[in-house]
This record gives C-alpha cells, sequence and structure tokens, in this order.
C-alpha cells in the first residue's frame, strides 16, 4: 500500500466518522452554503459542527500550510479528499472570498504577519471577506479605479466608492484596490490594502438585480483610516496582485457549469415528458443535444488544462478562455431550461414554482459574462496574450 | 483518461509533424491535383509512412505492425490533417486494419495484417450505400449460393476505393443482420466508379450484379458484424477527428498570419477588434475541439465504457468547430479567400469532407440523444 493508499483510507474513514448526515445532502441553493463570518447565523447545528470539526483539522482550506489553519497536504492529497468527500456527498464546509481569492493573494504577496493575522481566521470561518474592486467608472476597464488612498504620515486615508461589491452588507474585512499615486500611469498608481468593514466612514448599500436578490452592493468610503500594516505588497505595485487574483476567479467563475449539474435533458424531460422515447419538441431537442455535447467537451478542456499546468504550464491567459466558455455555455444552459419550462418558469412567487426559482436563477446567470471582466474583455485578452494580434 | 502527451507521444507527435512537413506539404495535394494523378496518391510516399511504421500504429508486433493504438493514429492524423495530405491512412491502416484484428481469423490476420503494415496492400472498407452515413440502414444483399455467397447492390463514399487490392464490404445477410466480407474488387460483377471529391481526395461507387465470393471470404461471425462495425467506426471517427482537428488548427492558423500582415485602412486588418474578437471566440473552440480529440483517443486506447459515447460528442463538436474555422479562414481572408492560390480554400474543402465522413455533426447529436434516452 503506498502512502497515498494509506491517506485515502484513513480520509475516508474520518470523513465516516465526522461528516454530519445532514451535511451529506445536495446544496439546494444559498441559504445552504456556509459564508462564517462574525455575525454568521448557521443554517443548522450541523453545519456549525462540520464547519468546526473540518476548520480544526485544517481542511477547509487542504493545500495551505498548517501554520495559517491549512491542513499542509499536496495537491494530490487534496484531491483525494476531494474525491472521497464528492463520493459521499459531502458539502463544502465553507463559502469564502477569502479563500478563493483574497487567501492565494496573501499566500503569494503578503508579509508574515499578515498571513498570520489574516488567513488563520479565513479558514476557521470567522472573518467574511468581501472584494473592494469594480467602481462606478472603473467596470471592464478595472485600472481606470479611482478610489483615493491619502498617506497620511502614520495611516492612509481612504475616499471613494466601490460598486458590485459581493455580500458587502454581509462581510467583516474588505480587499480593496485603490489609488495611491495619481500622477503615474494608470496601472502604475494603484495600491492593495485591507481594512474592517466596521471602521468609521464606510458603508455598504444592497442594489436590487433583475432577479429580484441583492447579492451585490454600493460601498461608500469617506475619510476612512486604514492602518499602513495593512497594505499588501509594495506601494503602488497592487495591479500586479489584482491580475493574480483576477486569474483566480475566472477559473472559479469559468468552472461553475462544470460536473454537478443535472444533464439539461432529464430536467427538459421531467419537465415536457417524452413522447416515443423522443422529447416531444425536436428543435429544442437538438439544442439540447449540442448544449450537452458542448458542456463535456468543456468539463474535458478544464481537466486538459489543469493536467497540463500540473505538467509545469501556467494556465495564465487560458483561464480567460475557460471564463469566456463557461460562463456563455452556463447562460445558454439556463435559457434552455426556461425554454423547457414555459409558462412555469415565467411564474416569479408561486410555490409552485418555488418562489420563481427558475426564472431568477436564469437572470442571475446573465452576470456571469459580465462579472470577473466581460466575455469581451476575456476576448481581447486573448488577442492580446495569445494570439499575439496587432494593437490588441 | 490522460490528456496530456506522455514522453513517446510527445515523441511520435514530433517526428510526424516533421515527417509530413517535409514530405507531404500542401504542395504535395496541388500537385497529385494538377497532375490529375491516376492513383490519387503518392505510392512512394505511402511506402515512406509505412517505413516510419505509421500504416502499422493500429496493427499488432506479431503481425508486422508497431502496435501503438488510437492516441498515436490520431497524433499521425492531426499532423496531415495540417498538411492536406493524401493517403490511405485513414481507409487501409485505420479502418480496414482495425477491422481485420478485431474480426479475422489467424489465417486473414497472417495474409492481410502484415501486408498492410508494410503499406504493400490497400484494403478498403465499404459500408456507406447512400448519400448520407446510415451503418444501420445496409441494403446490400449477401445470399448463400453453392459453397459461398452471392453479393448484390451497391457502395458510395468507400475511400481509395478506386485503386484498392481488396474491399471489405458489410451487407445484409437477414432481417436485421449484417456480415463483413473480403472481397477483390476485379471480381467478376464488380464495377467501380472513381469519384473525385471536393477536396481533391478519391473514393469509389461499386455496383455489385451477383458477385460470387467463397465462405472464406466471410471476415468474422456470420450475421453477427454490427458491433464489429461500430467498433471499427469508432475508431475512425476519433481518428478522422484528429485529422480534421489539425486541418482545421493549421486553417486558423494561416489565418492569423495572414490577418497580421494585410493592410486595408492604413493599417494591419489584425487590429480591427471585429476580427480579434472572432478569432479568438475560434481559438477556444479549437482548444475544446483539442480536448474531445485527445480524450476520445485516450478512452477508445483504455477500454472506457463511455468511449463510444465520448467519440460521437467528438465528432459531433470537432465537425461545428471545423467549419467555423473554415467559414471564418475564407472570409477573414477576402477577396483573396476565394481564390484557387491561397491555401485556405483547400482546407475548407477537406474539412468539409471530413465532417461528412463516418457520420456528420446531425448524425451523432441524433445518435447521442437516443442512447442517452431523450
Amino acid at each position: 500500500m503506498t502512502d497515498l493508499d494509506v491517506f485515502q483510507k484513513e480520509t475516508r474513514a474520518w470523513l465516516e466518522e465526522n461528516c454530519p448526515a445532514e451535511m451529506r445532502t445536495p446544496i439546494r441553493g444559498d441559504e445552504d452554503m456556509c459564508w462564517g463570518g462574525r455575525n454568521y447565523k448557521f443554517s443548522s447545528p450541523a453545519q456549525k459542527q462540520w464547519l468546526e470539526t473540518m476548520a480544526a483539522k485544517g481542511w477547509t482550506v487542504p493545500t495551505w500550510p498548517k501554520e495559517y489553519g491549512g491542513g499542509g497536504l499536496s495537491k494530490v492529497e487534496a484531491k483525494v479528499l476531494a474525491k472521497e468527500m464528492h463520493k459521499i456527498g459531502a458539502r463544502s464546509p465553507l463559502s469564502s472570498f477569502g479563500i478563493w481569492m483574497l487567501g492565494p493573494a496573501l499566500l503569494k504577496f503578503g508579509n508574515e504577519a499578515q498571513k498570520l493575522e489574516h488567513l488563520p481566521p479565513i479558514a476557521r470561518g470567522e472573518i467574511r471577506w468581501c472584494q473592494g474592486y469594480s467602481e462606478p467608472g472603473a467596470g471592464s476597464d478595472l485600472a481606470a479605479l479611482a478610489t483615493k488612498c491619502e498617506d497620511k504620515g502614520d495611516h492612509f486615508l481612504v475616499n471613494g466608492q466601490k460598486v458590485w461589491t459581493s455580500y458587502a452588507d454581509q462581510a467583516d474585512w474588505i480587499f480593496c484596490l485603490v489609488r495611491t499615486d495619481f500622477n503615474a500611469k494608470k496601472h502604475e498608481g494603484i495600491s492593495f490594502v485591507l481594512f474592517d468593514m466596521e471602521t468609521k466612514g464606510v458603508e455598504a448599500r444592497p442594489i436590487k438585480l433583475i432577479s429580484g436578490k441583492s447579492p451585490f452592493c454600493e460601498t461608500f468610503f469617506e475619510d476612512v483610516k486604514v492602518s499602513k500594516d495593512n497594505l499588501v505588497g509594495e506601494l503602488n505595485k497592487g495591479w500586479t496582485i489584482a491580475k493574480y487574483l483576477l486569474t483566480h476567479e475566472r477559473e472559479m467563475i469559468g468552472g461553475q457549469g462544470e460536473g454537478v449539474a443535472r444533464p439539461l435533458h432529464e430536467i427538459a424531460a421531467g419537465l415536457l415528458g417524452l413522447e416515443d422515447g423522443k422529447l416531444p419538441e425536436p428543435m429544442l431537442r437538438a439544442k439540447i443535444a449540442e448544449a450537452e455535447i458542448d458542456a463535456w467537451v468543456f468539463g474535458q478542456t478544464i481537466h486538459r488544462k489543469l493536467e497540463e499546468a500540473k505538467a509545469g504550464a501556467s494556465l495564465g491567459a487560458d483561464s480567460s478562455m475557460l471564463k469566456y466558455y463557461g460562463t456563455e455555455l452556463n447562460k445558454r444552459r439556463y435559457e434552455l431550461m426556461m425554454d423547457a419550462s414555459g409558462h412555469e418558469g415565467l411564474e416569479w412567487e408561486s410555490e409552485r414554482s418555488n418562489g420563481g426559482k427558475t426564472a431568477r436563477d436564469w437572470l442571475r446567470t446573465k452576470g456571469n459574462s459580465i462579472e470577473g471582466g466581460t466575455s469581451e474583455v476575456q476576448l481581447n485578452i486573448i488577442s492580446k496574450h495569445i494570439l499575439q494580434l496587432p494593437g490588441a | 483518461m490522460a490528456l496530456v502527451l506522455n514522453e513517446d507521444e510527445k515523441m511520435l507527435q514530433e517526428s510526424a509533424e516533421g515527417f509530413f512537413a517535409d514530405k507531404a506539404p500542401v504542395k504535395a495535394l496541388r500537385a497529385l491535383r494538377d497532375n490529375q494523378d491516376e492513383t490519387g496518391f503518392d505510392r512512394t510516399l505511402w511506402k515512406d509512412m509505412a517505413d516510419m511504421g505509421f500504416a502499422g500504429v493500429m496493427i499488432d508486433e506479431d503481425h508486422g505492425g508497431v502496435d501503438m493504438g488510437c492516441m498515436a493514429a490520431g497524433l499521425i492524423a492531426v499532423e496531415m490533417g495540417k498538411n492536406l495530405t493524401a493517403s490511405p491512412f485513414i481507409s487501409s491502416a485505420v479502418l480496414s486494419a482495425t477491422a481485420i484484428s478485431k474480426a479475422g481469423n489467424e489465417s486473414q490476420k497472417a495474409l492481410y495484417l502484415p501486408k498492410i503494415a508494410a503499406g504493400e496492400t490497400l484494403i478498403a472498407f465499404a459500408i456507406d450505400e447512400g448519400r448520407k452515413h446510415a451503418p444501420s440502414k445496409i441494403e446490400l444483399t449477401a445470399e448463400r449460393a453453392g459453397n459461398g455467397f452471392k453479393l448484390n447492390g451497391s457502395k458510395a463514399m468507400v475511400i481509395d476505393g478506386h485503386v484498392a487490392d481488396q474491399l471489405i464490404v458489410a451487407a445484409k445477410t437477414g432481417e436485421g443482420k449484417t456480415t463483413l466480407f473480403l472481397v477483390d474488387p476485379k471480381a467478376s460483377g464488380l464495377e467501380t466508379e472513381r469519384t473525385i471529391m471536393v477536396d481533391s481526395r478519391n473514393a469509389a461507387r461499386f455496383e455489385f450484379d451477383n458477385v460470387e465470393v467463397n465462405a472464406d471470404a466471410v471476415l468474422g461471425e456470420i450475421d453477427e458484424a454490427e458491433s464489429v462495425i461500430e467498433a471499427v467506426l469508432n475508431v475512425g471517427r476519433a481518428v478522422i477527428s484528429a485529422e480534421m482537428y489539425g486541418a482545421s488548427a493549421q486553417a486558423f492558423k494561416i489565418t492569423t498570419d495572414y490577418i497580421r500582415e494585410r493592410k486595408q485602412f492604413g493599417t494591419e486588418i489584425g487590429r480591427f477588434q471585429a476580427l480579434q474578437h472572432r478569432s479568438s471566440h475560434l481559438y477556444t473552440e479549437l482548444e475544446l475541439a483539442k480536448s474531445a480529440v485527445l480524450a476520445s483517443l485516450s478512452a477508445l486506447d483504455t477500454g472506457d465504457l463511455k468511449a463510444s459515447d465520448y467519440v460521437k460528442m467528438t465528432k459531433a463538436k470537432v465537425g461545428q468547430v471545423a467549419k467555423l474555422a473554415g467559414v471564418e479562414g475564407v472570409q477573414m481572408h477576402g477577396g483573396v479567400g476565394m481564390t484557387d492560390e491561397y491555401d485556405i480554400g483547400l482546407y475548407l474543402k477537406r474539412i468539409r469532407v471530413t465532417q461528412e465522413l463516418f457520420g456528420d455533426t446531425h448524425f451523432h447529436m441524433e445518435a447521442l440523444a437516443k442512447a442517452a434516452g431523450y
């Protein structure tokens, strides 16, 4: 038996003993995801227990070093853990921008004190983070951001506004791009700072979306004092961190369409029934077949790109390709779901429609190809960095 | 499934890349076409391919092959696709070699496989009859007669059939029953029509009028050929998808090279976002096509239970991507894309043929939907 076999066996036994039965059922929606944070209300005792047990083991962030609250696992071991969790249908113990986005950036660019201060609370789900990137005047052109950060001797003073700050109203801290030099070229005057959302002068206002939900906020900063210890990396070098983090975000958004989703044809057959073993609408049937083929091919492409990265290649601009295709595919999927749902899919409040779930989810997917850099921006990145077309 | 090449595969890919670029570039195809070559491919090249081991890629070592499998055949096909290389690789080395390896008895294997691997015997695989690929609707009949069978009916789109030394013919031997036969194309009652195709490659139509064959002409079990045919076709579909991907990737490359250089309105047209975005989209689709091809070839080699589904999804997807690559290639070339002088048109034509071979996108979408129960 290899070491990995032993690890697999022990992991399986440990999960069997420690994962509560309630945490082995499929996630039905946002309300079943555990986000953690100072003011978080657990949806059940099992959810709390699962988070605490996994965090104690370092397995909310299996590959992070142990001194920062991680499990210290190798990539291969982490894959085994993920597989074993998948086998028993175990839910992820913690959903967190701290894990997905800030953590990797801090591990790469943060100093030792910052890592020790911020990473363990992220791993334990005690501090919930939000991302301060976009501004009203800096969407696709993110580097045009204008939130001002002035050096006041012993501290920074931040003034400005962010928008599309995911769950800012529920977050404890923010990682934020600010302008520290207004005279430099736009990419060279940006810094990456962290501060507490309870600091005086910070205000988050939820934005009501077309889905009727409000996962995003406008966030205002008025004379917000930020400790100089909370500058990550060098002053005016924040764009490098921003790009690194965006790459992570793209991989995450791009990967959402993959794998776990129920096949479209099953959903459609459930809604419309079958006639002579076929979906009753031949044109819709063809489009569903096409979308399912594309979903499989996309899944294979993610696997291939990750395998290549393991073999020493960097994902780099290919993350833009995955983000572009994955989000467009997910939009197509929900258009077809709406087609198959017909009249009932249009109901917005009824119990029959589970409060308009399909329609609201469909509307939500429209943001997939906008957030994290629009499809058009991803195509620009491919043109420039992969195809190297002139002037791109 | 392995989606990244290992060292052996990388070596094979590099040697095939150098070989075809050197020995069989696009201008070789132009020469065959312009000289109205009787064979339609270069027999010296085919001999060289056999010496490289390419003709024996699907044949085991006991029968003179190199036994490298589908991934290897696919990697070779990608390079042939890039160079639009004409050769009997698909017909003889892939389809027929696979059919004989899977279904043949020992004396048939001993008789034919070493000669296929050596490039000495060309065997064509005759399955289709009508306008569209329909392996489940074979109408050519084989009736028992004396010590053997009598064949009546027709075959079409038999790749390289016009110069084949032997044919493998799928015939109906009863309701829902199919049998494969080895047939000499010079047999009495068998008429051959060479059909030069849009891509300057060759296939043939055959008319069978009471063509007699002996009982030992049967390849595999009588009445039981359906699963063998499906297995052979799946290998063919995966390998032709690889060739189609190679042709598409090269069409894309020459197109992006062109828009980097071509100037209009005082600047390179590759600067225009209208072309950049379409190029980036096409790049994305080509990367997807590549993943599908590698996944299918790998699944066939490892005997994955879902290999058949993967192959069908791949043929369907790569067909669409290849079409886009050909169509966009001509459009982005503008007027010169319509001229015979530029290569992009040759790619468009080859892609159209590979789209159709062994089932087009619609055929495989339908098959997949049916198999999945919707």
